[in-house]
């Protein structure tokens, strides 16, 4: 287990170093972060100094080793919109994005097995249909989308519920239901197809064989047995949602997570509240790879230690 | 060997359809077997006959695209199909029958300890707690022959080998003490020399536990070893059933005839093994009649029509010309000449 | 497995098979309404300039938020309304296809052709090289998606060309692990091994024996990597970061309606169902091409089909006693 662990912090290290190469190599080669968040109306020696503040008169390699050591030590830089550093803002803004993350798609998790499951329990049914063409239709909906309807149905005519930012428990329903959505959709569609081919495995068979009632075989062994693939593509859309989803359910909404704060710092010019956020998020997600690793080891024996 | 006293299981007139993009397949049809206490009945045939498919049906472990669609199967007298029946099966499946799959390998849930899944079927029929099913699992897995019982218990089934595996599905299958066992080709997919132990463990516990089984193979030679009776099944059909002295010694059904001709006998006396020529029949949309008569040698217009069950000598034998010698040359000759 | 390895001599059958094919794409509904509708929107992408009753750029002060035809004061000149600068919502559907299906066909085609290299390159060769390009894969994988492309965009400035680039280098990924996946599982089949055995040429192994085996699925992962790509390009545009006006993206359109949404709904609605339709009649085609591609697969379909069930009914559902 160790030794399994060690292995799953260096794939993430590594992954980190990616993440710190692109975005330097992109900021710096490809872009030039002083006419990035320097104003046009800055004058030359305004823009000279300010090189200098930030390194840029050193040679690449130089800088790459410095940006690498302020990585390390959580130093993303003071946000020129915020006027703070960085960092304060992202841990600032983390915690609402994740508030609207954990009840979104605990939400989809919540109702994606007994939906997928009542799906595949005849395959082909009414009910199967019915549930396949509405997850067909919700992946085919762009969230944003999807978040302006409910605002023109719920706020606008209904005027149900907020249409956006935050403060009441109120506030977090439209958002969440709209970035519950498609992961909610894909959720369903995978418990309903690895159901169908668990129950034709022929260890159901032995079980059918043994006379057990069929929802005991449901839910002591093909549920089971389907929760490795689910986890995966439950960490997966908890990742996507982190790193996409967010960011565009925040703005239509306003909620001033993680998601919202990035799209205003680009808008902004402010490459260092950005930088932080990108990294702050690779982060999350090596961890989230990391415990989903060791999870799926604990679920199935046959899964190698390396 | 047949007792006097009522059968546990009776097949009567059995039919079961698949729905395929090429049309319905009837896997059997008019299907009746009878198994008595304590006897051993061998179901052989070739692969696709619906040796497989019968076991299920009794088993009720057919599901869409397939169904039973006519006949009946009744455990001590009474039905195990319809709305009514398939409550009452529910309480024999496992408990009074119970079965072993070809292939150990897939059989087991890869995610469950050998022990929790032995011991399911007794916390469930038996009304067991965990620690009694668990110790009884124990004891199962002493009884099958395997070493260690105490470890097995926390293993998952990829820890064992083939012939581990296919002992523990024996275990699982004893556990309620049934009096039917369905073995369906059991020792199909192990190697040489653990068949044999399997075959060896499944007669001793049949001694033991005075355990009825239907046992499914292809192997003639298995059936000559350890069957009371046998059934030969041919595209979805028994075509003869009988003793096993009778129908070794005797075989009425040209196919039966062919099959042992095609099977090296203990003794090694032929001189050549001869096969028989053509393939079975499509199961989709079967022509009426025998089918058996594209490859018969001693075919005749009256086969064209479904030929009925003639008694030859003790066995009965689906053919109209049940008992005529269908191989030899006299026989060929006999065909030319429109016998 | 065994029935997608085989490469069969095709040349003559060809024709009898397509016209199956077509006659089957009929018989499966959705399916074939999906492909339909695709193939409309392609040829209203096409022919935008000639089909679109306005220039989508052109503003008319005097008709601004005007509503669809089939409301109050809506009317035929504008038959899906107009928005706040006047321009004619129809006329913006219409070449708003353009830059999705552009984007998308594109990103789909560069992305894969990276792809498909890389993991021919890492199956074929295996050892070190493929560690290390599977090592590259895994770890871009695990790269936080929209956020990296959001801070890429703003960095070289957005545009339509940006947005194909970006897309492009971060979505190559999936193919290369397919493609690969594919390749160590041909290698190993008997008949490639003996052709290596007997001394076959490497190149002749993957065009005779490799390359045939990735054509199916890599035709239905396009199909449906491109709703994926269509769904990312909406997104980023509606953030303001893809397609920039004066060009016209059903993303960019929702998003410059999103202001009107309390007094002129069809501003976000249009645009919004065009990404739907799109992105929803691929799928069913996708699905269709899946299905069909795959024998199991299509033999599944059918044993859950209500056909199926007709075909086969249960003895006690016909029996008196019920």
């Amino acid at each position: 287990m160790g030794s399994f662990i060690v292995c799953r912090l260096w794939h993430g290290l590594l992954v980190v170093l990616g993440v710190s190469f692109t975005v330097f190599a992109v900021t710096r080669l490809f872009g030039d972060p002083v006419s990035l968040m320097l104003p046009l109306s800055a004058s030359a020696e305004q823009r000279m100094a300010f090189a200098q503040e930030i390194g840029l008169d050193q040679p690449l390699f130089v800088q790459f080793i410095r940006f690498l050591g302020d990585l390390a030590t959580f130093d993303f830089g003071e946000s020129l919109w915020q006027r703070r550093p960085a960092i304060e803002v992202v841990f600032e803004r983390l915690p609402l994005t994740l508030m609207l993350i954990g009840t979104g798609l605990g939400f989809a998790i919540l109702l994606s097995i007994p939906l997928g499951m009542i799906a595949a329990l005849r395959p082909g049914g009414f009910l199967d249909r019915f549930i396949v063409s509405a997850g067909l239709l919700g992946l085919s909906m762009p969230q944003f989308w999807v978040g302006l309807l409910l605002i023109v149905v719920f706020s606008v005519q209904l005027k149900l519920l907020p249409t956006s930012g935050m403060g009441t428990p109120l506030h977090l329903v439209l958002p969440a239901l709209t970035l519950a959505l498609t992961p909610l959709a894909r959720l369903t569609m995978l418990v309903r197809s690895s159901m169908i081919d668990e129950l034709n495995q022929h260890y159901v068979r032995t079980v059918r064989a043994k006379g057990l009632p069929f929802t005991r075989i449901l839910r002591v062994h093909t549920l089971r047995n389907i929760l490795i693939s689910y986890m995966t593509l439950a960490g997966w859309e908890l990742i996507t949602t982190l790193a996409g989803y967010t960011v565009v359910v925040e703005t239509v909404f306003a909620w001033p997570g993680l998601g919202l704060t990035a799209v205003q710092a680009i808008q902004r010019g402010d490459l260092f509240l950005m930088q932080a956020i990108v990294f702050v998020i690779a982060l999350l997600i090596v961890l989230i790879n990391i415990v989903l690793d060791i999870v799926f080891k604990m679920i199935d024996p046959r899964i190698n230690l390396n | 060997m047949s007792a006097q006293t009522a059968p546990l299981l009776e097949v009567d007139g059995l039919r079961v359809d698949f729905a395929s993009r090429a049309g319905l397949v009837q896997a059997i049809n008019e299907v009746s077997l009878v198994v008595h206490k304590g006897e051993t009945l061998g179901l052989v045939g070739e692969s696709g006959s619906g040796k497989s498919v019968s076991a299920q049906a009794v088993m009720g472990l057919i599901s869409p695209p397939g169904a039973i669609t006519g006949g009946d199967v009744r455990w001590c007298g009474t039905s195990l199909l319809g709305r009514k029946g398939e409550r009452y099966a529910r309480s024999v499946r496992g408990k009074n029958i119970a079965m072993i799959f070809q292939d150990p390998m897939t059989s087991l849930n890869p995610l469950m300890t050998v022990g929790d899944q032995i011991g399911e079927a007794m916390r469930y029929h038996l009304g067991f707690t965990h620690v009694q099913a668990r110790r009884r699992a124990e004891e199962l897995l002493g009884a099958v022959g395997l070493s260690a019982p105490a470890r097995r218990l926390d293993q998952y089934p990829h820890e064992l080998s083939g012939g581990m595996r296919q002992r523990v599905m024996i275990a699982m299958a004893i556990s309620c003490e049934p009096e039917l066992l369905i073995a369906d080709e059991p020792t199909t997919a192990l190697d040489v020399t653990i068949q044999a132990q399997i075959l060896e463990l499944l007669a001793r516990l049949q001694k033991e536990l005075g355990l009825a089984i239907i046992l499914i193979t292809h192997d003639l030679g298995v059936v000559a070893g350890i069957c009371n009776r046998v059934a030969v099944m041919y595209a979805g059909r028994i075509v003869e059933t009988g003793d096993v002295d009778t129908i070794f010694e005797d075989p009425g059904h040209p196919y039966t005839q062919g099959l042992l001709r095609s099977t090296p006998s203990l003794e090694g006396t032929e001189d050549t093994l001869m096969s028989i020529d053509g393939i079975p029949p499509r199961l989709i949309d079967p022509q009426p009649g025998c089918p058996f008569l594209p490859r018969c040698p001693i075919g005749v217009d009256a086969c064209r029509q479904a030929p009925p069950a003639e008694a030859w000598k003790g066995s009965a034998v689906r053919c109209w010309k049940a008992g005529a010698d269908a191989w030899s040359m006299g026989a060929t000759r006999a065909q030319e000449a429109g016998l | 497995m065994a029935d997608r390895l085989s490469s069969k001599p095709q040349t003559p059958k060809r024709l009898a098979i397509l016209g199956g094919l077509v006659s089957e794409l009929w018989h499966d509904k959705a399916g074939f309404i999906g492909f339909l509708v695709i193939a409309l929107i392609t040829a209203m992408a096409l022919l935008a300039p000639w089909i679109a009753p306005y220039d989508p750029a052109a503003q008319n002060v005097m008709a601004r938020l005007q509503p669809p035809v089939w409301l109050a004061n809506g009317d035929w000149n504008h038959i899906l309304g107009t928005d706040n600068l006047g321009r004619d919502v129809l006329s913006r559907v219409i070449w708003g296809a353009r830059s999705t299906l552009l984007i998308g066909a594109s990103v789909v085609l560069i992305a894969g052709t990276i792809g498909v290299i890389v993991g021919l390159v890492a199956g074929y060769a295996g050892g070190r090289v493929d560690g290390v390009l599977m090592r590259i894969v895994d770890i871009q994988v695990s790269f936080p998606g929209i956020l990296m492309i959001l801070l890429i965009v703003s960095v070289l400035g957005p545009s339509t060309l940006t947005m194909i680039i970006v897309l492009s280098i971060t979505n190559w990924m999936i193919y290369a692990r397919q493609v690969r996946s594919i390749v160590m599982s041909v290698r190993q089949v008997p008949y490639v091994e003996a052709a290596s055995v007997m001394g076959c040429r490497p190149r002749r192994i993957i065009f005779r024996h490799i390359l045939p085996n990735l054509v199916t699925p890599l035709l239905t992962l396009g199909i449906l990597e491109f709703t994926n790509i269509v769904l990312a390009e909406a997104a980023v545009s509606f953030l303001g970061l893809g397609v920039q006006p004066p060009a016209t993206s059903w993303g960019l359109d929702v998003a410059s309606g999103r202001d009107y949404i309390f007094i002129a709904w069809w501003l976000i609605t249009f645009p919004g169902l065009g990404i739907v339709l799109t992105v929803l009649s691929i799928n069913l085609f996708a699905n269709w091409v899946r299905v069909t591609t795959d024998p199991q697969e299509r033999e599944k379909r059918f044993a859950y089909s209500r056909a199926a069930r007709r075909m086969v009914r249960p003895a006690e559902d016909r029996a008196v006693v019920r």
